[in-house]
């Protein structure tokens, strides 16, 4: 059983969200010899993959969502996850959510590592009883035939500290190579969930990779030009961003503006979340005015702390003694937003 | 008598708790059947498991229970009937007992006539009994991790339940377990079976029907199957062997439900990496198999132990997804090895400041800092004693011990701590004593494992896990009740283990005075590691637990000295003359501690006047005193025993005539003080009245 623990160390909570995930982009295919040329170009492009995964899910009665448009460290902290699990509404949505771990960026140097990859996130609230066929389904839709590979569910839980969240579920391993987190969301904010959810988790990059068997994650064809079948590399569309966004997070970011930014994100969202407070809290307040109280930007504000506390993590400027109080603020800040949400959907 | 089959389908249940809960499940349909009368004699009862499902099949459950007689007891016969009339109160026992008031009978008991009734209790049918009782055994259930799934959450358990079979032959046994009705039909493998269901002729066709669903339901069929899968394997490499892993054997029988095995192969160029760290990716990471050449040297191969069965095309693609996986991962960690040795760990000391230890204690740079005071008082000690070792060589390897976990290798494999650190000190060239003891800091890492060889290792482990211990202790992190989230006691059991199979001249005082404890801290550390060494005589050690009070309760502190006590009382015991010398041990602790409760003073023995027999003990004991306390001294403890073991005749002839609490008190003081000098004399290498005696 691997828990997020490990990273714990490493850069809070964006970076906490899945053990797992954190080192999908990092295994991976290596050079092939047989067969490449065939399989790279009858299987699906990334594009391709992105698409038939929406469209499995969307014929299932998914809700498609954009990626949130604000930096997060995983799907599960875009508030179409971390939000909707909460309370009793069903829900079902699914999104491709691009994801940021600045320390884990290598300049575009490493084959299996990026400071951005992205998870195709889906959220059943409540789990289908053949939530785990359907997933199998859904692998068979993106051109992977079982009866050809191996398949095992393996144990994995999933927490979030300072999410106040947990999980248990497995990764999924096809072949050895871990392509989805599976996980039964149990708490979130701190709160029980009822009912529960089924998050799956799919690691794009990994799976594009593994599809098409490629050496390196910018040798993926992003897309093909459908006359003359001429690829447009995963490379040729990220490259520049993993190298400059490296460039930034561990050398150019300016840490005081970093820490004022920060600052000033938290002062927002703390006296955003007072207000809330008292008009949850108080029995003259109207229905109306609760649920007008604007506390999806509020998570936003805790959102930007997160990846700030992310790059100056990156940036080496998070000491000891400071890691874990920083920690604490923004795990103040996301489950005050949690439990103010729940208040909020029940009034 | 009829067969009854019950399945309970299951998404995946974690491997580690497989096993557990089908021995649970199997005992709690066990011990349901007996309590309530419907087991046969000669039942058979067999649990199977998979990832997928726990199951019990008993063959010789009886239809029903058999019909009982009871026998009632009412209100007196004289209250009952008056003047031959039944009252109201016979009327009302009568009702209550379901029988008509004729039906009421004399009961004579030893407390006078009752009135009695004869019940016919007829037996509840199986079925009725199973669908009623056995829902709650199956929710009963021991998981170490719960979930709920259900909406209002009625129910825990480790994963969803999906299906349950519940058959009493061919009939299906009404009952419902988390909202699923129980029905005969069960599902085969995930992909090689598909979705369609596998409907059982009957409870006893369940492993073969299952069979034909290409799921092996017996694990033990499982764990043989892969086996010699593994072994034909391995042998289309010639002279080739896998190696033998049980545990990892266990989880891959408990992650299949059809297994196959594929062999892998990765270029040659890999094997320049450590073997610790080429197995610990195949092993802890990917689950694989290692597989070692005839002289036992890592080969290029490994094992993956599929939960399928592929045509020839399916295998290469499988096999070719294995060996990418396991290449990529080699590679990271050769990426790893080659960017750590930029920074060489003599330049990472600084760097651990940014390592916690423990937040309130400080960072791995604070615990170096407090490990280099230990250890220099642990050497201190060791070099007084005149053993020799490289104290240069030791202080530099507590200075860098920590250090690799600045390093990328062990980010990535953290269970490979102080190994790590040992591979780079030796490819740093910082010499083979300084690199063996930072490899070896962590060993043993459990009871079974071996201690560090070098006494610069030995210490290393000593300064690093006492400092631990103190220090937790100090901040209120003992480990309590089940509750060691610092894994103090494993720290404790391997300072214990340490000292007892090394040579080192050290004693649990010294070790735990080198570490600086001082006060309550102090005494609460030495209780804890006294009870360790408890543990470790007894558990790990299998000396009988008499044995261990015994001896503990002369001396706690040396501990390959209380081995030595420990083994020479385990021989001795069981002697005649030495039971006799316990048994006389334990009367004169009685004695002396009735005495005590008494206010009798201890006298003189010499002064004193004393019988024959009393004089003979003293004259005795006082002849043998000097004898085996050189013997003790020699550490000559079975000898020391046996000249112990020769006062029985004049202890034994002493308790015989001589009443030791006599009424005069100088007569009871001088017997009170020539005991007292016995016990005293002889009590140096155990504590004889401990020892259970027959």
């Amino acid at each position: 059983m691997r828990i997020s623990i490990k990273l714990l160390g490493k850069s809070d909570t964006a970076l906490l969200i899945k053990s797992v995930l954190s080192s999908i982009e990092r295994e991976f295919p290596v050079p092939t010899t047989e067969s490449t040329a065939a399989l790279q170009s009858s299987a699906l492009t990334f594009q391709e993959l992105l698409f038939r995964l929406q469209s499995f899910w969307a014929d299932r009665g998914c809700v498609l969502q954009q990626p949130y448009d604000v930096e997060v460290g995983a799907g599960t902290m875009a508030p179409e996850t971390f939000l909707r699990v909460l309370g009793p509404k069903p829900y079902r949505v699914g999104y491709a959510q691009p994801s940021r771990r600045p320390a884990d960026g290598r300049y575009g140097e490493n084959p299996n590592r990026l400071f951005k990859h992205t998870q195709f996130q889906l959220i059943l609230k409540p789990p289908p009883v053949n939530v785990q066929e359907l997933y199998l389904q859904s692998l068979e839709a993106i051109g992977i035939d079982l009866s050809r590979h191996d398949l095992k569910f393996e144990e994995d839980n999933w927490e979030w500290p300072a999410g106040g969240a947990w999980g248990v579920g497995w990764q999924v391993m096809l072949d050895g190579l871990e392509i989805t987190q599976f996980t039964y969301f149990q708490q979130c904010g701190g709160m029980d969930l009822d009912p529960i959810c089924a998050e799956l988790t799919y690691g794009l990059e990994r799976i594009a990779a593994f599809l098409q068997d490629v050496d390196s994650i910018y040798e993926i064809v992003w897309a093909r030009d459908p006359e003359t079948g001429a690829p447009v590399t995963y490379g040729e569309v990220r490259l520049a961003e993993e190298l400059q966004f490296s460039v930034y997070n561990f050398e150019e970011a300016d840490v005081a503006k970093l820490w004022e930014h920060f600052n000033l994100f938290e002062a927002e969202a703390k006296e955003l979340l007072g207000k809330a407070d008292g008009l949850f809290a108080s029995e003259t307040a109207s229905a109306g005015e609760k649920q007008r109280f604007p506390l999806l930007a509020t998570y936003e504000l805790a959102l930007k702390c997160s990846n700030l506390f992310n790059v100056l993590d990156a940036r080496g400027a998070i000491s000891v003694t400071e890691r874990v109080g920083v920690i604490g603020r923004i795990r103040a800040l996301a489950v005050g937003v949690a439990r103010a949400y729940a208040a909020q959907q029940a009034a | 008598m009829s067969d009854f089959l019950l399945e309970i389908g299951l998404e995946e249940v974690p491997a580690r708790m497989i096993a557990g809960a089908e021995a649970e499940l199997g005992r709690r349909v066990k011990e349901l059947l007996t309590r309530e009368r419907l087991l046969a004699a000669e039942a058979k009862v067999t649990t199977y498991s998979t990832p997928r499902r726990l199951a019990v099949l008993v063959e010789g459950v009886l239809a029903a229970q058999a019909d009982a007689e009871e026998q009632l007891t009412g209100p007196s016969w004289k209250v009952a009937f008056k003047d031959g009339a039944a009252t109201a109160a016979a009327e009302a026992f009568a009702k209550k007992a379901g029988v008509p008031v004729s039906a009421l009978e004399k009961v004579t008991t030893a407390k006078g006539e009752y009135a009695g009734a004869t019940v016919k209790r007829q037996g509840v049918s199986a079925t009725q009994l199973l669908a009623g009782e056995l829902p709650k055994e199956v929710l009963g259930l021991y998981w170490a991790k719960n979930m709920y799934w259900r909406a209002g959450k009625p129910e825990r358990f480790v994963r969803p339940v999906r299906w349950v079979v519940a058959m009493l032959d061919a009939a299906v046994v009404p009952l419902e377990i988390a909202g699923i009705a129980a029905g005969n039909a069960s599902r085969g493998h995930r992909v090689l079976h598909g979705g369609a269901p596998v409907s059982l002729a009957s409870a006893r066709s369940y492993q073969e029907a299952l069979r034909t669903a290409k799921v092996i339901v017996d694990v033990a069929e499982r764990r043989h199957s892969i086996r010699k899968a593994l072994d034909k394997a391995t042998r289309t490499v010639v002279g080739a062997r896998w190696r033998e892993d049980e545990p990892l054997v266990e989880t891959v029988v408990h992650l299949t439900e059809w297994p196959s095995v594929i062999l892998g192969d990765f270029d040659r160029e890999y094997l320049t990496l450590p073997e610790e760290v080429l197995v610990t990716v195949m092993r802890d990471h990917q689950k694989y198999f290692a597989v070692e050449d005839a002289h036992s040297k890592l080969a290029p191969h490994f094992l993956a132990v599929l939960n399928t069965e592929a045509d020839a095309d399916g295998e290469a693609i499988i096999r070719h997804g294995n060996q990418k996986v396991l290449v990529a991962r080699f590679k990271d960690a050769r990426f790893f090895w080659d960017f750590d040795q930029k920074t060489p760990l003599t330049e990472r000391v600084e760097s651990l400041k940014q390592v916690t230890f423990q937040k309130q204690l400080g960072s791995y740079h604070w615990k170096t800092e407090q490990n280099l005071g230990v250890t220099r008082a642990l050497a201190a000690a060791v070099k007084n004693a005149g053993l020799a070792f490289d104290e240069t060589a030791l202080l530099k390897a507590v200075e860098l011990a920590k250090t690799d976990l600045t390093t990328e290798l062990v980010k990535e494999f953290t269970e490979l701590q102080g190994i790590v650190g040992g591979l780079y000190a030796r490819a740093q060239h910082l010499g083979e004593r300084v690199a063996l003891a930072i490899y070896e800091q962590y060993t043993p890492a459990s009871t079974e494992d071996n201690i560090p060889v070098s006494v610069e290792g030995q210490l290393l482990g000593l300064a690093d896990r006492i400092q631990t211990i103190v220090a937790m202790f100090g901040i209120g992190n003992a480990p309590t009740g089940s509750k060691d989230p610092f894994a103090l006691r494993r720290a404790a059991n391997a300072i214990v283990k340490i000292l007892a199979e090394s040579e080192l001249p050290l004693t649990l005082d010294s070790v735990l005075d080198g570490s600086g404890a001082d006060g309550a801290n102090k005494e609460q550390v030495a209780a804890f590691l006294r009870e360790r060494l408890h543990f470790y005589l007894k558990d790990m050690r299998s000396f009988p637990y008499d044995v261990v009070n015994a001896v503990l309760a002369a001396g706690a502190n040396d501990v390959r000295d209380a081995i030595a006590r420990a083994e020479a009382l385990t021989a001795a015991r069981k002697s005649a003359d030495f039971e006799a010398i316990s048994a006389a041990f334990k009367r004169i602790k009685n004695i002396l501690r009735q005495a005590g409760e008494k206010g009798f003073a201890v006298g003189e023995a010499q002064g004193g006047k004393l019988t024959p027999e009393a004089q003979q003990l003293a004259d005795a004991a006082a002849a043998l005193a000097p004898k085996v306390a050189a013997l003790r001294e020699k550490r000559a403890y079975g000898e020391a025993l046996a000249e112990i073991a020769t006062l029985r005749p004049v202890v034994d002839a002493f308790f015989d005539k001589v009443m030791v609490l006599d009424p005069d008190p100088q007569v009871r003081g001088a017997h009170l003080s020539l005991i007292d000098g016995v016990l005293r004399s002889f009590s140096g290498i155990a504590d004889f009245s401990e020892i259970v005696t027959a």
